[in-house]
């Protein structure tokens, strides 16, 4: 069978795509974008791999970054970053690795396993670790099939590099936040490395699929419906919510324990107008009420995209005034278990709510948008 | 003794020329001329006519602002750009993305491209990632010898710390003699936006100048010895020492000095401008005085930058546009028959209905060389309103609150837009609206902004006076009168993930014209 390959007139879109499985957080993919694209310019297209394919002898390195998006954006990594992160993998659990594959499919980290890709001709899996980003490095669905960190390594531009075997996913993430920072807050890490059968057992897969479909359709590239709308082309195609329109018209955003925590209000435009709408993120986007009322709700995927151009917009880079659409999408089933909610849900990051599906919230609103209009 | 000040705004088409009262600010001439190859050709035909409309003693003329194109066409067009040597202080760190990275290559042929990574830069938290090593910047600069119009010098978190670049950059002085650019008094973080614009910016300082030297002298010619500003992308003024420094400050200042010069002569400091053109409506959101700024990173000929432009919101609707009947009702648009509306609409013998057929059938608007057009009442009345519908839907969506805003209508096409709109409190009409830009350049503030990452421990009051005062500083630096210059914003964003609070600090401040 032919293989998909990356080339690098793919990045764009899957760079856009990430971003709304970005869902606001997992950073700016274009420092990581040109990155990617320079490494294929040298050494050539990147083969994607379906998860089917993999078997116990393979090996497969989740390559990403770990830090501070406005720290990538500015001290961007050293090109030997990627080379000695690889190595160090292979030195620290004496395997050879046979594939690489995204630890989060949301944001920046989309692009870094494609570069690492480029860089050593192992092909990429297209599956990820989350189905969007998150903040926490537990937050994987390896986490999810009860498998532990294992064997971590981490290096920085200095070419400090470091190994440790966290007890939990949890510790990996204390352990790696404290080293990030004295790495000078972002550094290259690879955790949960495993087989080829672990990882076609519990990665999410065809995310990297998704991503570069997702960048397709809002660059107007893809659909067959030219007349319709690029939201409605999206959420038809990803079986996704298109949960409110609106401008904020309120924006708090603090630091909080090593995150950037906040709200965003926004007024109803459109077919919305008089609704108001609260959205509530920790890096990523959290948690949405329309009037008071849960609208959608992690691990399920709210995103913001802008209202005009439906280009994803970050929880960073938003502004008050930003005329935004919020459109949900439903997690990946693995989120939807007890482990699932328990790990990345809303009491997990201090909301006093249940979890509810988005498609199920999405009915209620919208029939009760139809009595009151009836009324 | 009236003094006055002259605006002039050099377009890729047109030359506008105003005179504004010095003291009033009440626009005195207005007059539009062709742009010409050599500018000061057509900018000294546009002073001679606004002299003359006006009638006034050229000597008279105190400052002479002058918002211009220039810049930004030279880098469309990739013409008359400086030959650019780059060199980053950031090794070990950043060398996965090497400079001019992902620039399309008819502008890096454009401007030579040659770039060094030397040892340099500082983390988020202050510590340096390395020493620069003076001898490797000497040995970078004497590679580019003889091959660069100017050097611009770039360091990894600069903006925290630019005691690095400026010492590179008296090297680079020292070894090349040519114009250097330091990107820590360009932007802010983001290092590839920021390097790249302060390429650009390096590699316009001589495009700039010779503009510069050729105003001067059409000025002097007329026996005008005005102290001269350009105005930059932000709206406010820059001296023009200070934009010889800071040329890649004058792109973008078009839609700006626009909703500026349209504040202005409707007499408010907030509203929505609406400006109506053939094929497109552009509503921008006038906040106290000012355009609000968009959040979206600005891309200038094809190249990242973190610019900040002014928020507009583009609707397909203008006088051109093209109204068709439809089973679900009127459609507009998109298309729109654009320039050709004197040939091409019912009202001028064509065969296409625009909604200037609609206007003028309505009796919004009454054009000379019109015919009458008869069309059902019906069709006008349902055309209207589908106009009506758009723009309200269009000025809602910019506005930050439900209480009613005034509307400022500018632009050609503006005879589409009725009387009334629903959520507006009045439709304001000011006269001289072609020349909104030249009057937006005349208009006296001067800013100065500065950009600061607070790392933990450091006190944020102090560091908020401390950018404030430096905010204040730059102003005053870019011609601010000392006695008016307030800071008008501080916003923080926090660096997240990093531990000890670590915070970003923008702070501007805002003055009038020191006169």
């Amino acid at each position: 069978m032919p293989r998909t390959m990356i080339t690098v007139d793919d990045i764009d879109d899957i760079a856009i795509g990430a971003t709304v499985l970005g869902t606001g957080g997992g950073g700016d993919p274009h420092v990581g974008a040109l990155i990617a694209k320079r490494l294929i310019g040298m050494y050539g297209a990147v083969t994607l791999m379906p998860v089917e394919e993999l078997t116990a002898e393979d090996f497969v390195l989740p390559v990403g970054m770990i830090g501070a998006p406005s720290v990538s954006v500015e001290r961007i990594m050293a090109e030997s970053e990627l080379v000695r992160v690889i190595e160090l993998a292979e030195r620290a659990t004496g395997r050879k690795p046979t594939a690489v594959m995204p630890i989060e499919v949301g944001g920046g980290n989309s692009m870094v396993p494609i570069a690492a890709a480029a860089l050593t001709g192992l092909p990429l899996v297209d599956a990820d670790a989350m189905g969007r980003a998150f903040p926490e490095s537990q937050m994987v669905s390896f986490h999810l099939a009860g498998y532990k960190p294992g064997a971590t390594v981490m290096v920085d531009h200095h070419g400090n590099e470091v190994m440790m075997t966290p007890v939990t996913g949890p510790w990996s993430e204390r352990l790696a936040r404290a080293i990030t920072t004295e790495m000078g807050g972002s550094a290259t890490m690879i955790d949960y490395m495993f087989g080829g059968d672990i990882v076609r057992e519990a990665a999410i897969p065809g995310t990297l699929t998704l991503a570069k479909r997702i960048g397709q359709l809002l660059s107007g590239r893809g659909a067959e419906r030219t007349d319709a709308a690029l939201l409605e082309v999206l959420t038809d195609e990803l079986g996704a919510f298109h949960l409110f329109d609106g401008k904020v018209v309120d924006l708090e955003r603090g630091f909080d324990a090593g995150f950037t925590r906040g709200k965003a209000m926004l007024d109803g435009i459109g077919a919305w107008k008089g609704s108001q709408y609260e959205l509530r993120f920790q890096n990523e986007m959290l948690l949405a009420l329309r009037d008071g009322q849960l609208s959608a709700v992690t691990p399920d995927l709210i995103c913001i995209l802008d209202a005009a151009t439906a280009h994803p917009i970050t929880t960073e880079t938003l502004r008050y005034g930003n005329r935004i659409s919020v459109v949900g999408i439903p997690a990946d089933e693995r989120w939807r278990t007890d482990i699932g909610i328990e790990t990345a849900g809303p009491r997990y990051f201090g909301f006093d709510v249940d979890w509810q599906p988005v498609e199920q919230l999405s009915a209620q609103s919208r029939s009760a948008s139809t009595d009151r209009s009836a009324s | 003794m009236t003094e006055y000040r002259l605006g002039i705004d050099v377009g890729g088409t047109n030359t506008d020329a105003v005179i504004l009262d010095n003291a009033t600010l009440e626009v005195i001439a207005a007059v539009k001329s062709p742009t010409t190859q050599q500018t000061s050709d057509g900018v000294l035909a546009s002073i001679d006519q606004v002299l003359e409309a006006a009638q006034i003693d050229a000597s008279r003329i105190r400052f002479a602002m002058i918002g211009t194109t220039h810049a930004t066409n030279a880098i469309l067009e990739r013409r008359g750009l400086g030959r650019v040597g780059v060199i980053r202080l950031a090794a070990p760190a950043t060398t996965a993305v090497p400079p001019l990275e992902g620039w399309p290559d008819d502008l890096k042929r454009a401007i030579g491209g040659r770039g060094a990574v030397v040892a340099g830069g500082f983390e988020v938290d202050g510590r340096t990632i390395a020493d620069i090593d003076e001898q490797e910047i000497r040995e970078a600069c004497r590679r580019m010898r003889g091959q660069v119009d100017a050097v611009a010098v770039v360091g990894v978190f600069s903006p925290v710390d630019a005691s690095q670049e400026q010492r590179a950059g008296e090297i680079v002085t020292e070894e090349l003699g040519v114009p250097v650019s330091l990107s820590a008094e360009i932007g802010s973080i983001g290092l590839l936006e920021r390097e790249n614009a302060t390429i650009l910016n390096a590699s316009l300082m001589q495009t700039l100048r010779s503009m510069a030297d050729g105003l001067r002298q059409a000025l002097s010619e007329r026996g005008i010895s005005a102290h001269m500003f350009f105005g930059q992308n932000d709206g406010t003024l820059m001296e023009v020492d200070y934009a010889l420094r800071y040329p890649v400050l004058t792109i973008g200042g078009g839609p700006t000095n626009s909703i500026r010069g349209a504040a202005h002569l409707s007499g408010l400091r907030d509203g929505i401008v609406v400006d109506v053109g053939g094929t497109t409506t552009d509503i921008g959101m006038l906040v106290d005085g000012f355009p609000r700024q968009s959040s979206e990173s600005f891309k200038l000929g094809g190249v990242r930058t973190n610019f900040r432009m002014p928020d507009i919101l583009s609707i397909a609707l203008g006088g051109g546009t093209v109204v068709r009947e439809s089973d679900d009702g009127i459609r507009l648009g998109p298309d729109s028959v654009g320039y050709r509306l004197l040939q091409e609409a019912l009202s001028f013998g064509g065969d296409t209905l625009t909604a200037t057929d609609v206007a003028l059938a309505s009796g919004l608007a009454t054009i000379d060389s019109a015919s009458d057009v008869s069309l059902s009442a019906d069709l006008v009345a349902a055309s209207g309103r589908a106009i009506r519908a758009l723009l309200e839907d269009a000025v809602d969506q910019m506005k930050l609150s439900a209480a009613p805003v005034p509307v400022i209508l500018v632009g050609g096409g503006g005879i589409i837009v009725g009387d009334e709109l629903s959520g507006v409190s009045s439709i304001v009409k000011p006269p001289n609206l072609g020349a909104a830009n030249a009057v937006g350049v005349a208009l006296g503030d001067i800013a100065g902004e500065v950009e600061k990452i607070v790392a933990g421990g450091a006190s944020r009051e102090a560091m908020r006076a401390t950018a404030s005062a430096e905010a204040v500083e730059r102003a005053v630096e870019a011609g601010a009168d000392p006695k008016t210059v307030e800071t008008t914003s501080i916003e923080e964003l926090p660096v997240s993930y990093m531990e000890g609070e670590s915070v970003r600090i923008v702070a501007r401040a805002v003055g009038r014209l020191r006169s």
